[in-house]
């Protein structure tokens, strides 16, 4: 290995500490811990917004598991990869500043907050809690396997070795530095993984002697790799369309993305931030995914997806920029990683033990709880990336499905419907997690569409059929004008 | 009576419902309707086979385009805070 892409490599990692640091300095000084460290202040402006989002969106899976997919598949994994664009624009205008005027009315801190102001309802609380800390505890897992396993063939350490520079990287700044350190250095890495897309395309195309040349091997290969069905020809139009619920517009349903939502300072930013994170998740999703693509025409027979991206970087590549490029999938795990710790902690401390331990439980106290969770939440993750499931990309939209599928609904209905109350939530919730679980495990892919299709059209209407019947039960609705009390 | 700030958040909303329609048609009218036939008759634009040249390069740069025109002229700027409170109900 060479010390010219493990030095830039490096450099990326202290000056991410150094964020970590100063964030930490921030929190320390404010009077109001818990939003701070939790939701750093609701201060973003359009770039950081844009930046987090698109960095906590993008995982292990755009940078290593997505391109490895590809070029197995051909362009027809481009296409499908292009549905996640709207998760730039959709999930900022859907919920929009309706939702961040009313998290700030409910003084929210966590997506928890929002459901638990707006349904009133202890057992949506509880359900969220725990659908939150399984789905992205397993997220989180396969996101550290990944960040463990790229140091792992860049450095040849041994797993258990680069899984511990992994998990002090990360947790230090997490722990110490909560939202805000979160969020800067989302715009650190967010950086940096659409400069690593850009080189490295550009590097491909050069490679391979010009986008014609490329495209009349892949044609020469095998001419379904540029054709939209896949190199087998099995990704019909209904299963590659599917994919627009789970990794385009769904993504309203993640609680990792619609607490930043409502996290940004003014409607000024939120306007910038749809446009700067449109083209930044556009560039990332079109770059990485043409690149695993590129690459069967550049360095055809590597056998194993995951190593596509990195080869390919090493291969061509000189080592300096080699090591820019590679702390683009680096920071694309760290980022996400980053978002989901603080999230699952935020959901112990704030919506568990706040809401049902001890709610008087004081300032000092909360601060101590947050940095022990935050911790403790941390090196479970790592012990269970110890023994390393397999398949990257599949049990992250596992979590996917699961939270959408759970959440989805409760957000959209809760803010735009007056008739969705509790009885339907909490309906369409357990519709949504028990279908989603079911149909994954026993039909995977249902009638040619990918699995949270089905649960999310059922729990769409076990929500609205439940919602009416229970119209005479519930208490007068919330009309988001007064507040609640939290 | 509402907070007047919510009927410009729900005409946003539905601009971004008409958006996704719009990008969800341009990517698949371009991509099964010009990839729909034997790989070996694809026209090419740039080195890319048409269809995808269409529905995943043009169809996202129009669609940048376009959002950043929604921004400007379909979307307004409101105060987030909630002292705005009093101009509710007018």
């Amino acid at each position: 290995m060479h010390w010219q892409v493990i030095i830039p490599l490096a450099l990326f990692l202290v000056i991410i500490f150094f964020i970590g640091f100063w964030a930490n300095a921030q929190v320390r000084q404010s009077d109001s811990f818990l939003s701070d460290y939790f939701l750093g202040g609701r201060e973003m402006g359009g770039f950081l917004l844009a930046m987090t989002m698109m960095a906590t969106y993008g995982s292990a899976s755009s940078f290593i598991g997505g391109p490895g997919v590809a070029y197995q598949t051909g362009l027809g994994w481009v296409l499908l990869a292009m549905a996640q664009l709207p998760a730039g624009y959709f999930v900022l205008m859907i919920l929009g500043k309706k939702f961040a005027i009313i998290a700030r009315k409910y003084e929210a801190i966590t997506l928890i907050d929002f459901l638990k102001g707006r349904y009133q309802s202890n057992a949506i609380v509880l359900l969220s809690a725990i659908a939150i800390f399984v789905f992205l505890f397993a997220s989180m897992t396969a996101q550290w396997v990944g960040g463990a396993r790229l140091i792992e063939s860049l450095t040849g350490l041994s797993y258990r070795g680069a899984l511990l520079i992994f998990a002090v990287a990360v947790l230090v700044y997490v722990i110490i530095g909560g939202f805000a350190a979160v969020a800067l250095t989302d715009a650190l890495q967010g950086t940096v993984m659409m400069i690593g897309t850009v080189i490295l395309l550009v590097a491909v195309i050069i490679e391979g002697g010009g986008v014609s040349a490329i495209m009349a091997e892949l044609v020469a290969e095998n001419p379904n790799l540029v054709s939209p069905y896949g190199a087998d020809a099995s990704l019909s139009p209904l299963y590659v369309s599917s994919f627009w619920i789970l990794i385009g517009i769904g993504v309203i349903g993640l609680p990792q993305i619609a607490v930043r939502a409502m996290s940004y300072k003014d409607s000024k930013g939120m306007h910038r931030a749809i446009i700067i994170g449109t083209i930044g998740i556009g560039t990332i999703m079109f770059g990485m995914h043409l690149i695993g693509v590129f690459g069967r025409a550049v360095i055809p027979g590597i056998e194993i997806g995951d190593k596509v991206m990195p080869t390919l970087t090493l291969d061509i590549l000189p080592p300096v920029l080699a090591g820019i490029v590679l702390a683009a999938p680096m920071a694309a795990i760290m980022s996400t990683v980053n978002a989901l710790l603080i999230l699952v902690s935020s959901t112990v401390v704030k919506d568990v033990y706040l809401n049902f331990i001890k709610p008087s439980a004081k300032d000092a106290e909360i601060k101590r709880m947050s940095f022990i969770v935050t911790t403790a939440v941390g090196i479970a993750v790592v012990l269970f990336a110890l023994n390393p499931p397999e398949l990257l990309i599949w049990l992250n939209l596992f979590a996917f499905g699961g939270l959408e599928s759970a959440f989805l609904w409760n957000v959209v209905l809760g803010l735009y419907w007056k008739g969705a109350n509790k009885y339907g939530a909490i309906a369409s919730m357990v519709v949504g997690l028990v279908s989603y679980v079911y149909i994954y495990h026993f039909h995977n892919n249902v009638f040619g569409m990918n699995s949270v299709t089905i649960p999310v059209l059922v729990s769409l209407l076990v929500f609205v059929l439940v919602s009416l019947g229970t119209r005479h039960l519930a208490s007068p609705q919330n009309d988001f004008n007064k507040k609640p009390s939290i | 009576m509402e907070d007047k700030r919510f009927k410009i958040a729900h005409r946003e909303a539905i601009i971004g419902v008409i958006l996704v329609l719009v990008n969800f048609a341009i990517w698949y009218g371009f991509a099964y309707g010009l990839g729909n036939q034997d790989p070996a008759t694809y026209a090419y634009i740039l080195g890319f086979p048409a269809w995808f040249f269409y529905s995943c390069i043009a169809g996202t740069i129009f669609m940048i385009l376009l959002i950043v025109a929604v921004m400007k002229f379909g979307f307004t700027e409101v105060s987030l805070e909630e002292e705005d409170e009093e101009c509710t109900g007018k």
